[in-house]
């Protein structure tokens, strides 16, 4: 079938700079560039170009610059250039159109209509480069009251009566998504491990498994177990921090997951423990969970499973009645709710889920704290918030609403190259990212790769230091669910209320 | 009108859980075996003394009067090597039996419930009575056998990988979705119970990509998912059933002559790929 | 209960007169069930149902549980017995109550529900209980006394605040609250007091919190109850088309509508169980499709005019009303359900341990496939109804 589609990018190849090496041709795994021998010269097919800037960064000479494709349709507002190029698609392959990355509608950021507070004049801000800032948090269940046992009385010989749940010490409030060796190219999943490791935080095995090789990273990994089971055996949950039941996911609510055949090579089959070749189905739902006293089933099933030592997590996506639900799952006795918003990533999903279903992490997370707080459970449990947070600001806004922790994904990637041109669904990623091909994949150095990553930690921590120190705080836990260092600017009221916030002024 | 409740958190799980040391009173251990009365435990301390035996170098569990405590067996993985232990569960145990079980064997002498054989890793369940919904959910190796019938989503994605194929057979019928999603392993489902009548179970198989699963009996097109189709039996397969049904038959004391003269259906996936046009690219 | 919790509450509580008036969330919840006739019409005590459900603790979240039962009051068997909760021990609500029903009804005996002051729950409110005759004036009097009785019971509940009818029908009750069953079950002394046919328990897991005890289950309509593990997906479609049968849903609940939907299809339109199964959890269309063409017509049918009833999403129920208690799924079967029979005995649970916990040793243990109910009636019913059927014929 004749294609109608338009190219979506245009390859601007300056020939006095093009010294035809050739780079950008073995760069292209989507096979833009194309060298003529005869005429020694390059030409590029833009129809295939998905805009990766790969071969824009490669160029030695600084030849080629890729940008969106002028063409247009006829400018209409409802029949917009991607809803024509969508229907086009569909017309010519009858199928659900797929995409990667998060949602990029321009949906209300919150995050961007929510200032900080700095100290001035009645309360000294504070020197994070030359006094103690904290940002140690614990990841799991508290108890109300600590009962001790004192021996003597000095109270220098305390003992600790309460059985405590167990929690995770991380050093700061930064953790990896949940991102499977499956999506991910092995080389991009080692790199977070060995980041989270080092900077002493998480990262988030997916529901791909962990390398038989990789768990010595367990001590770092929060690994899932979600509605494909995917290499959960009893030494995969025991190797780990934390378990994460995966519920939904944000980019893709009520929607399961499919990894299809052929990337389902002999090392993801391994630890995926599926055979070679076959897709790996992820069902939509758990189906050993169909309601709340389910959920509560297998959350004790993985606590008897590794002896009541791993705090369990559940995550959600953010949709209408989160606040009810998570109060549900924090009685089910989930040790940490983990909430991913409207814009959470993925690696791939149907464009038409990603785009429309669910609601903004901002909204999702303030009703959820506030939820736990009103019915005094909010102790029993951590929040970890997901879902397109795109710098330190947004992780300090978000533990000011309440969250303990964030959860990052496509900063991480971004760190180790991807430039968000959401094919991640297609496995030919030039970046070497998302992607099973040898060829591609060897392109990220894991060390390379963690180096970017711990940078990055590095950097956002220190940022939120700045802004606590500002903010008169040197522990991040005296910010946690601190909204009155919030203040809202152009939002409605209703939205204010929702946040739990005040006005700017106010 | 509706106010919150502040009543805090009520936990149901770990609410009335006893400490280990009120509890050994209910285990009698002696060499080996370790005998549990189980009728006034919770579920978490049944499996906290059955670890504990474990622990002490029980080779063999007994557990009497259980009465719907869940997750038995669940936790008794050890990071070190230690020996399997055999469970003999008298009474009515509860659901997610045997789930992650790691290679111990577990014998029921009774019904079970929902989640036999959750996630499953090795080891084996052998049920004298019948079972309820998502039995041999994600099984991933070792064996379970049920005497008579097995609710909604029996195997629902049961996989395989290399030497671990896990097998299930059942002895009575099914109900709907039987062998859902199924990415692997194989499935017997022997209808002995039925006399001459067909099984009711409807999409069978649906969404199947991978494993065989056997019927003995009748079962029409309709009641098949679209992802799955009936091939001929071959000598390999006779093998397979001969062997675990046989052994079925065996523990059970029924004739395996008559089992084994029935017809059997062989059902496959079509594809591997069930999905594979659903998208566009 | 924490200091803090308390704070928030009044604050919030405080504050919420200034907020834009917001549409209430529905609520969530999952729990355990279970249901025991005893066919011959024999009457026995709580025990079982206490025992049983108990057995199943970890399926609730001691934030809700209830009972129902059914031939309890033998000397008063003629009169509805309404049992009405006044939140908060509000007397004057109580005075206003006591006011409506001598107006529109002849009481007969007007006492306080026996209780437990030593039972574990938290927050009791006064239960009190009336058995009444109507006494229907000007056009009232066209109304059955069925009706009449709905329409006053509505009446309580909607504009009388503080006051709620647990239950309304003749010659049973509902027992419920917050807290585990067994707090539930010692506050009412179920065990002594009571004796019936059918009892019918509940454990709830609700995932958004009233404590209030009228939040709990089972729901009452007349002599219909309902009890209901789940989540309903079509709740917005089921009761915006109940509403235009006069079926207000103010209690948030999908419990409430099958509640409704079953007095609608059972009570008001007279149709048999065995035909409301076929509404409320019917077949897929794929099996309509080979039926033959008699039954495809039938099934056809009903979907195009119930189908705003299609009860979607996962739930199972139990529902009992004089001389009958049935328990039913979704039609794919996505909440648990089992029976068993011992003799005359019906047993209807989520979890067949719980059944075994009270009678080891059943005949027979069964689970009807998804959408398909099991049904127990008295026997005497059940001869009635095969004469009424003849007769038809």
């Amino acid at each position: 079938m004749f294609s109608h589609l338009l190219p979506e990018f245009i390859v601007e190849r300056r020939d006095d700079r093009c010294i035809r090496c050739r780079a950008c041709e073995r760069q292209c795994s989507f096979e833009v560039h194309r060298y003529d021998e005869e005429l020694d010269r390059m030409f590029s097919d833009e129809k295939r170009c998905v805009g990766c800037q790969r071969c824009a960064v490669l160029c030695p000479t600084g030849a080629l610059i890729v940008r969106p494709h002028p063409g247009e349709y006829r400018r209409n507002a409802n029949w917009t250039g991607e809803r024509i190029q969508d229907l086009k698609k569909q017309a010519e392959t009858g199928g659900v159109v797929l995409t990667g990355s998060g949602n990029d509608k321009p949906y209300r950021i919150y995050w961007d209509h929510i200032v900080l507070n700095a100290s001035q004049v009645t309360n000294p801000s504070i020197d994070p480069l030359r006094e103690p800032m904290e940002l140690r948090t614990f990841l799991g269940r508290k108890p109300d009251v600590l009962e001790l046992r004192f021996n003597g009385g000095d109270y220098e010989d305390v003992e600790i009566a309460t059985e405590l749940h167990p929690n995770v010490m991380i050093e700061t409030p930064i953790v990896f998504s949940a991102m499977s060796y499956g999506a991910l190219s092995y080389q991009a999943f080692k790199a977070l491990a060995m980041a989270a490791s080092e900077y002493g935080t998480l990262f988030n095995t997916g529901e791909g498994g962990l390398p038989r090789e990789l768990r010595k990273y367990g001590k770092n990994a929060i690994v899932q177990c979600a509605s494909g089971r995917f290499g959960v055996d009893p030494e995969y949950l025991n190797c780990a921090a934390v378990i994460e039941i995966k519920i939904g996911q944000g980019a893709k609510p009520g929607i399961g997951g499919h990894l299809p055949g052929e990337k389902v090579t002999l090392p993801i089959s391994v630890t995926r423990m599926i055979p070679e070749g076959t897709d790996a189905l992820s069902p939509a739902p758990q189906h050993d969970i169909y309601s709340i006293e389910d959920l509560s089933m297998l959350i004790y099933a993985l606590k008897e499973a590794t002896n009541y030592e791993k705090p369990v997590s559940v995550k959600i996506a953010a949709v209408h009645n989160v606040a009810a639900i998570a109060s549900g799952m924090v009685r089910a006795g989930a040790d940490i709710i983990a909430i991913d918003g409207l814009r959470g990533g993925t690696g791939a999903a149907p464009k038409i889920i990603r785009d429309n279903v669910g609601i903004p992490i901002e909204l999702a997370l303030a009703a959820v704290d506030r939820r736990l707080r009103e019915e005094g459970i909010r102790n029993k449990c951590s929040i970890l918030v997901a879902g397109g947070f795109r710098c330190s600001a947004d992780v300090v806004k978000a533990i000011a609403l309440g969250a303990d922790a964030v959860y990052i994904g496509t900063p991480a990637l971004v760190a180790m190259g991807c430039t968000l041109c959401q094919k991640c669904y297609t496995g030919k990623c030039n970046w070497g990212i998302c992607t099973q091909d040898p060829y591609l994949s060897r392109r990220l150095n894991p060390e390379i790769g963690a180096k970017r990553l711990v940078n990055l930690l590095r950097a956002w921590s220190l940022e939120i230091k700045e802004m606590l120190g500002g903010m008169g705080i040197n522990a991040i836990e005296s910010l946690r669910g601190n909204r009155d260092h919030l203040r809202g600017v152009g939002l409605e009221d209703w939205e204010l209320e929702v946040l739990g916030i005040k006005g700017a002024g106010e | 009108m509706v106010e919150y409740s502040i009543g805090g958190l009520r936990d149901m799980f770990l609410g009335n859980v006893r400490r280990l040391k009120e509890i050994l009173k209910y285990a009698k251990i002696s060499s080996d075996v370790a005998e549990i009365d189980a009728s006034n435990l919770v579920h978490k301390e049944v499996n906290d003394l059955m670890r504990y035996c474990a622990l002490q170098g029980v080779r063999r569990i007994v557990l009497k009067g259980v009465r719907g405590q869940r997750y038995i067996g669940t936790r008794l993985y050890f990071p070190d090597p230690r020996p399997k232990l055999e469970i003999e569960i008298h009474g009515f145990p509860g659901n997610d039996l045997g789930a992650f079980l790691d290679g111990h064997r577990i014998v029921v002498y009774g019904n079970a419930q929902d989640g036999v054989g959750n996630t499953m890793d090795s080891g084996e369940i052998v049920i004298y009575g019948q079972a309820g919904d998502v039995v041999a959910m994600s099984m991933r190796g070792g064996r379970i056998f049920i005497r008579d019938d097995v609710g909604y989503r029996t195997a629902i994605h049961m996989k395989e990988y290399r030497d671990k194929v896990p097998v299930l057979v059942v002895g009575g019928t099914a109900q709907d979705f039987f062998g859902e999603y199924m990415a692997g392993g194989r499935v017997v489902l022997l209808g002995l119970n039925l006399d001459d009548k067909p099984h009711r179970a409807r999409y069978i198989d649906t969404g199947m990509h991978g494993g065989i699963m056997y019927i003995r009996g009748r079962v029409e097109p309709w009641q098949l998912g679209k992802e799955v189709g009936i091939v001929d039996m071959e000598a390999e397969d006779w093998k397979f059933i001969e062997k675990h049904v046989g052994d079925f038959c065996e523990i059970f004391g029924i004739k395996e002559d008559e089992v084994l003269g029935g017809s059997f259906l062989k059902l496959k996936p079509v594809t591997k790929r069930p999905y594979g046009k659903v998208y566009a690219y | 209960m924490s200091m803090a919790g308390m704070d928030v509450r009044r604050v919030r509580g405080g504050a919420r007169g200034m907020r834009r008036e917001r549409l209430p969330d529905k609520e969530h919840q999952a729990c355990g069930l279970f249901g025991v006739i005893d066919r011959s019409g024999r009457r026995f005590g709580g025990r079982v149902a206490i025992e049983a459900v108990m057995n199943m603790r970890v399926r609730g979240n001691g934030l809700g549980a209830g009972f129902a039962a059914y031939g309890i009051y033998p000397e008063y068997k003629d009169y509805y017995a309404l049992h009405v909760m006044f939140q908060d021990w509000d007397l004057d609500a109580k005075r206003e109550v006591d006011k409506f029903l001598e107006a529109n009804f002849d009481i007969v005996c007007s006492e306080e529900i026996p209780t437990n002051p030593e039972a574990p729950v938290i927050d009791p409110p006064l239960i009190w209980r009336y058995f009444v005759m109507p006494h229907k004036k000007g056009e009232e009097r066209r109304l059955s006394d069925d009706d009449y009785v709905v329409k006053k019971v509505m009446h309580i509940n909607t504009k009388i605040e503080n006051a709620y009818v647990f239950s309304s029908g003749k010659d049973m009750g509902v027992f419920k609250g917050v807290g585990f069953p067994e707090e539930i079950a010692e506050y009412f002394m179920l065990e002594k007091e009571y004796r019936g046919y059918i009892w019918v328990a509940h454990s709830r897991f609700p995932t958004n919190t009233p404590g209030w005890w009228g939040g709990a289950h089972p729901f009452c309509i007349l002599d219909w109850t309902v009890v209901h593990n789940g989540e309903i997906s079509s709740y917005g479609t089921n009761k915006r088309y109940l509403e235009m049968y006069g079926y207000y849903c103010t209690l948030l609940t999908d419990t409430e509508v099958m509640a409704y939907a079953i007095d609608l299809l059972m009570r008001r339109q007279r149709l048999p169980i065995e035909i409301v199964a076929k509404i409320l959890a019917p077949p897929m269309w794929d099996h309509i499709d080979i039926m033959d063409e008699r039954q495809k017509r039938l099934y056809t049918t009903l979907r195009m005019v119930y189908a705003p009833l299609l009860i979607n999403g996962p739930w199972t129920i139990i529902v009992a009303h004089h001389g009958e208690m049935f328990g039913i799924t979704d039609r794919i079967r996505l909440r648990p359900i089992t029976a068993g029979e011992k003799g005359d005995l019906l047993f209807v649970s989520s979890e067949e341990a719980a059944i075994r916990a009270v009678c080891p040793d059943l005949d027979r243990v069964f689970t009807p496939m998804g959408g398909e109910p099991v049904v127990g009636r008295l026997k005497s019913r059940e001869k009635e109804l095969r004469r009424r059927a003849e007769e038809v014929v």
